[in-house]
């Protein structure tokens, strides 16, 4: 069982992204799970979304986690959510910023000792210069495909291409380039 | 079937709001009446974007209120047609009048709640109170446990409820949020394959018919009332033979198959919990942990709420030592409703396993693996004991000082 927290303000994609990672896995015969809490929270209060994926059927449905991956889609919640809860002795973080990762890093304590662990790149200028809203889901996938090596970068593309179907084609072409420069760029 | 047709993959990944909307779709419904409400907005809202796409051929009606919703749905099917809507929590408990109307007045329709707290204090999260308050409503009451269930259950909702010998409105229930919004792994039909299962709607003593004129809704006093009512109460506890048929027929189209009382490791289990909802996937974790240290658990969830399968759960509960009946509700001055139901369905057979009351879950309170397995322990406990730890009820997961209940 493989399992994701995402740290996100609503309105960022969280939702939208573990849905469409979800929808990718699945394709590949692999059984998954998707789903978010955020009550009545309103665009850009801070709230998280979890994905599990497994082999076999998901029966799981606690919100409790002890998360492999951690990604923050919001510079500022890498500061102010708790970001390593629950977490294992191998779970890896995904942070984007606009900050170095060593000056992320240097201000989060609890990542201090784990810097091996953690992954940095800059989801929302990304996002920005390539689909000119600064919407930091899909490029948080690419990096997430170079960190886990889940899928090669090509399939993951095309994959997605197929859950972005309903948008126009100039929005899917741009996010295709949004998640090449984030697997290219996160460190 | 609809004119247009939606092409569906083998697996696509829904949640349990799209999983309800999917297989409302496909039972080329006439008249959808609804009000949206959190958690069940995303049906309401995903069936207006396909009425607007043109997959639905049938009537999409936005009302002032959930009340107005099923006062709709009950004008609609009692003009003869197939009819469906969802609501949750609030929204339930201002339908609850005309619940009572749409089954007195034998209307079928399909009516999937997304189950939520009733405040206050206001909670749009999940727990099982609106499914209690539609208890004695005289509606058949489905529960659902994941996604992949919600679908299924739609589908066989309509065939069950407007089955001639039937002919009474249906509640497909499943847990807000922890199925409403959490998107899995869903195996569906192709829309003729679903049309197909659910049939051609049958219309009965239909308004519309103007060539046979009836009245609905009369009145009726100590004359006929009492006749009226036995009459429903006899045709929902009858339903449980078209209820098997359904299911079965199901299994034989997608394989899936569907049982009144649904259980895990029941076999030689010698503790178990009684749930509802989507605890029961959960507690199946719960329990292969358990064995894992030597611990016989099983656990059991009802399926059919209503009419309720007495028998069928007292015998699934015959060779156990210890059961903990686990309610999703606030009891409101007594034990909860799947205790009374439970301890109902034991008294007149021979077994006598110690029977507790666990109240959990209020508002969407998280019920993990880890205090699963702590249930489990203490079962195991008061079986070895042979006598319960106190209380016949006590509250799990909540804050503050120990609540316990009913000294034993």
């Amino acid at each position: 069982m493989l399992e994701i927290r995402w740290h996100s303000r609503a309105g960022q994609g969280a939702v939208t992204g573990a849905k469409g990672l979800g929808s990718v896995v699945a394709e590949t015969g692999k059984e998954v799970q998707a789903f978010a809490f955020y009550g009545s929270a309103k665009r850009g209060a801070s709230m998280t979304a979890y994905n599990r994926i497994d082999d076999k059927k998901i029966l799981n449905h606690e919100k409790y986690m002890n998360p492999d991956y951690v990604f923050i889609l919001d510079p500022g919640l890498a500061y102010t959510d708790d970001i390593t809860a629950n977490a294992t002795d191998e779970t890896k973080y995904i942070i984007t910023s606009h900050l170095s990762k060593d000056e992320v890093i240097a201000k989060i304590p609890a990542l201090h000792g784990i810097e091996d662990r953690v992954f940095v790149l800059d989801c929302f200028t990304i996002a920005q210069e390539t689909i000119g809203r600064a919407i930091p889901n899909t490029p948080m996938l690419g990096a997430f495909m170079k960190v886990s090596g889940m899928f090669e970068l090509e399939y993951f593309q095309n994959a997605m291409k197929s859950v972005l179907s309903k948008l126009p084609q100039k929005i899917i072409d741009a996010n295709m380039v949004a998640i090449e420069r984030a697997y290219n760029e996160v460190h | 079937m609809n004119s247009k047709i939606m092409e569906l993959n083998k697996v696509e990944v829904w949640d349990g709001n799209m999983a309800a909307t999917q297989a409302m779709r496909q039972a080329d419904i006439d008249v959808v009446a609804a009000y949206p409400i959190t958690p069940s907005t995303p049906v309401v809202e995903n069936y207006a974007t396909f009425h607007a796409n043109g997959y639905i051929d049938g009537e999409f009606v936005m009302v002032e209120s959930e009340h107005a919703a099923m006062s709709g749905c009950v004008g609609a099917a009692a003009a003869g047609g197939r009819v469906a809507t969802a609501t949750s929590s609030q929204g339930l408990a201002l339908m609850v009048e005309v619940l009572y109307q749409a089954s007195g007045m034998r209307l079928p329709m399909v009516l999937n709640i997304v189950n939520r707290a009733l405040a206050s204090p206001l909670n749009v999260n999940g727990d099982h109170s609106d499914l209690y308050l539609t208890r004695d409503s005289g509606w058949i009451s489905l529960c659902t446990f994941s996604p992949q269930e919600v679908y299924d259950m739609n589908l066989c909702a309509f065939k069950i409820g407007e089955h001639m010998d039937v002919r009474l409105p249906v509640i497909v229930n499943q847990d807000g949020f922890l199925s409403s919004h959490t998107a899995q792994n869903i195996y569906p039909l192709q829309d003729k394959e679903a049309c197909d299962f659910v049939g051609e709607y049958k219309p009965l003593n239909a308004m519309l018919d103007f060539s046979r004129p009836v009245t609905h809704g009369v009145q009726t006093e100590e004359d006929w009332h009492f006749e009226h009512k036995a009459k429903q109460h006899d045709a929902l506890m009858n339903s449980t033979k078209v209820i098997a048929e359904v299911f079965a027929e199901f299994e034989k189209l997608s394989g899936r198959k569907y049982n009144f009382v649904e259980s895990y490791k029941m076999e030689d289990a010698e503790i178990a919990i009684v749930v509802l909802g989507t605890t029961y996937e959960s507690a199946q974790l719960a329990v292969d942990k358990m064995r894992e240290e030597g611990i016989k658990a099983g656990v059991v969830a009802i399926r059919v709420f209503r009419p309720f399968p007495l028998k069928e759960v007292s015998d699934m509960l015959q060779n156990v030592k210890a059961v903990a009946c686990m309610d999703r509700s606030a009891p409101g001055g007594s034990v909860g409703a799947l205790y009374n139901e439970i301890s109902g369905a034991l008294f007149n057979s021979p077994a006598r396993p110690l029977l507790s009351n666990i109240i959990y879950g209020l508002g969407g309170r998280d019920m993990t693996i880890g205090v699963l397995c702590d249930i489990y322990r203490d079962l195991d406990a008061e079986a070895k004991a042979g006598k319960l730890n106190g209380s016949i009820q006590r509250f799990v997961g909540v804050r503050g000082p120990e609540l316990k209940y009913y000294k034993v």
